[in-house]
């Protein structure tokens, strides 16, 4: 009798601990749509009653009836998706070929040792100044554009992607030498999975890379793309369309940076 | 011809600074069917013999015969446990268990339905899809236990296998490794620092010196200790006997040094 009722007792305790986490949960949502709002109507309001100048900061509802007529005239979305599309690849191209680099420096010990130099004077070079090369090798298209997203992310990736799986502890692959495995089967059933971690944030850190990387490409060759119309925008003195185009980004890059997060939780199961 | 013959082995660590001498001219032999133990002060060699005796290192002096073969790195004849669990945080214990069979490409039907028996056997029904992080200390070392003896090797290599738990969990462990070690008749190698737990689990001591590592001394466990189990080994009136000599002998070591 007792220790039903104990354990009855402790079944609403828990049930009130969830309640209170469901709770906190809406306060905090409550709280970022309040932000939300609250930041469209200041703006709005300090637009409408020139606190600061139109011209420059436009308003939402400028914004939003320019992206109404845009959408109609379909000009937009042909630019969101060249941009979109010049970012996934870029996007994809860059940690993949850092990724498959961080591995074949882990291979060859003696390539890495002998590369190590390169790698850091590359890192550390900023290399959107290599857009006007780009674009003289590759021609002012979305393939330069596309090489601008991955040269950006990919040196990165590889050092990070290779320094973790350098770090993988040596004990795990001591237990699957005891079982006589292979180089490439340490690789597959340790040095891969236990960098999964790193390779994730690395994913995160390349969204946000590989924007940059298309923006300014965009920027430079200046046919299409949300790039080419912010410049174009800031050329013509249009800042309703920059800051039309630069919301569309923000939209976009949030998307794919939940992407990334789902991937994470998929891959990531033990936690 | 013993099961497993080590022929004057010394092996030396380079680093660029240093050169430390782990063992010195160690020459022993196992018989098959038998526990073996190496007792000995820290850093005297104990786990760079057994890494030795598995191949994940090569001596840089004398050799190493399993059933007079030389050993060869990439098939191994001796399963090895290492001095912590080491399963792996990403993988179930499931496929932790399985991994030794699977890299060695034995992965079957059968062979996974030995695998998870023995699981059951060790007393870890049910945690099969469980990942390492969700079990307790014990629960881990008996599941590096199973993954360890799944691939059935011919020879078991046991670095302290029971240092890290609490003393009744490591009583009821070295019960269970014992009986599971005579009933499938395995050979087997058992590193540690407890005298007592040398004495109980096995049919023979090789107490080592430290700096660099020899062997000083072997002891024979008496016959009526050994058919014995570890916990009432551990009550027998030889055990305190053989206890004294051991503690004696292990004093002297050090006073010497
Ligand atoms: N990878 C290594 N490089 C250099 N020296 C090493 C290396 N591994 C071990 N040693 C040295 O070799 C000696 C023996 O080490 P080992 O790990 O075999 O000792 P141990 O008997 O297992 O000690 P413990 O009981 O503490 O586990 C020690 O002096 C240690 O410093
Ligand atoms: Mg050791």
């Amino acid at each position: 009798m007792n220790l039903k009722q104990t354990s009855e007792r402790i079944r609403s305790l828990h049930q009130q601990y969830i309640a209170s986490l469901k709770k906190e949960k809406r306060v905090i949502r409550l709280f970022q749509i309040v932000i939300f709002i609250a930041f469209f109507i200041l703006w709005e309001a300090a637009s409408r009653f020139h606190w600061v100048d139109p011209l420059l900061f436009s308003s939402p509802s400028a914004i939003w009836n320019l992206f109404v007529e845009k959408l109609g005239d379909h000009s937009l979305l042909t630019h969101t998706f060249v941009t979109l599309f010049e970012t996934i690849l870029g996007f994809i191209i860059g940690t993949v070929a850092g990724a498959l680099l961080g591995a074949l420096l882990w291979w060859f010990p003696r390539l890495s040792k002998t590369l190590d130099p390169y790698l850091v004077v590359f890192n550390a070079m900023p290399k959107v100044a290599l857009g006007p090369i780009l674009i003289v090798a590759l021609g002012p298209g979305f393939t330069s554009i596309i090489a601008m997203g991955v040269i950006i992310s990919v040196i990165i990736t590889t050092i990070v992607v290779y320094s973790s799986f350098q770090e993988v502890d040596a004990n795990y692959l001591k237990v699957l030498q005891t079982f006589g495995a292979t180089r490439c089967q340490c690789f597959k059933e340790a040095v891969l999975p236990s960098s999964f971690p790193t390779i994730i944030s690395t994913l995160k850190v390349n969204v946000g890379l590989s924007w940059v990387g298309v923006i300014t490409g965009e920027f430079l060759v200046s046919k299409q793309g949300l790039g080419y119309l912010i410049i174009y925008g800031f050329q013509v003195f249009n800042f309703t369309l920059v800051l039309m185009s630069l919301l569309v980004i923000a939209l976009l890059s949030t998307v794919m940076y939940q992407v990334v997060t789902f991937i994470e939780k998929k891959l990531i199961k033990h936690r | 011809m013993s099961f497993l013959v080590v022929d004057r082995v010394s092996h030396t660590y380079f680093t660029e600074k240093t050169a430390v001498t782990a063992l010195e001219n160690i020459s022993l032999t196992v018989e098959k069917g038998e526990i073996v133990s190496f007792l000995g002060p820290s850093g005297c060699g104990k786990t760079t013999l057994l890494s030795i005796i598995a191949a994940l290192i090569e001596p840089t002096e004398g050799a190493v015969f399993i059933e007079g073969k030389e050993l060869d790195r990439f098939r191994p004849t001796a399963g090895y446990m290492l001095q912590q669990d080491y399963l792996f945080p990403w993988k179930t214990i499931e496929e932790n268990i399985l991994l030794g069979l699977k890299i060695m490409g034995r992965l079957t039907e059968e062979t996974k339905r030995r695998a998870l028996d023995l699981l059951a056997y060790i007393g870890l029904k049910g945690v099969e899809s469980h990942y390492p992080s969700q079990l307790s200390g014990g629960m881990r070392q008996r599941a590096a236990l199973v993954r360890t003896l799944a691939t059935d090797p011919k020879m078991l290599l046991l670095d302290e296998p029971f240092s890290a738990l609490d003393q009744q969990t490591k009583l009821k462990l070295e019960e269970l490794v014992w009986k599971t070690l005579k009933e499938y008749g395995k050979t087997a190698v058992l590193v540690t620092h407890d005298i007592g737990e040398a004495i109980a689990m096995s049919d023979r001591i090789f107490l080592f010196s430290a700096k660099p590592g020899r062997i000083m001394h072997t002891f024979m466990v008496p016959d009526e200790l050994r058919r014995l189990s570890p916990f009432a080994a551990r009550q027998h009136p030889s055990f305190s006997a053989l206890f004294q000599s051991i503690w004696k002998e292990l004093d002297e070591l050090e006073t010497n040094q």
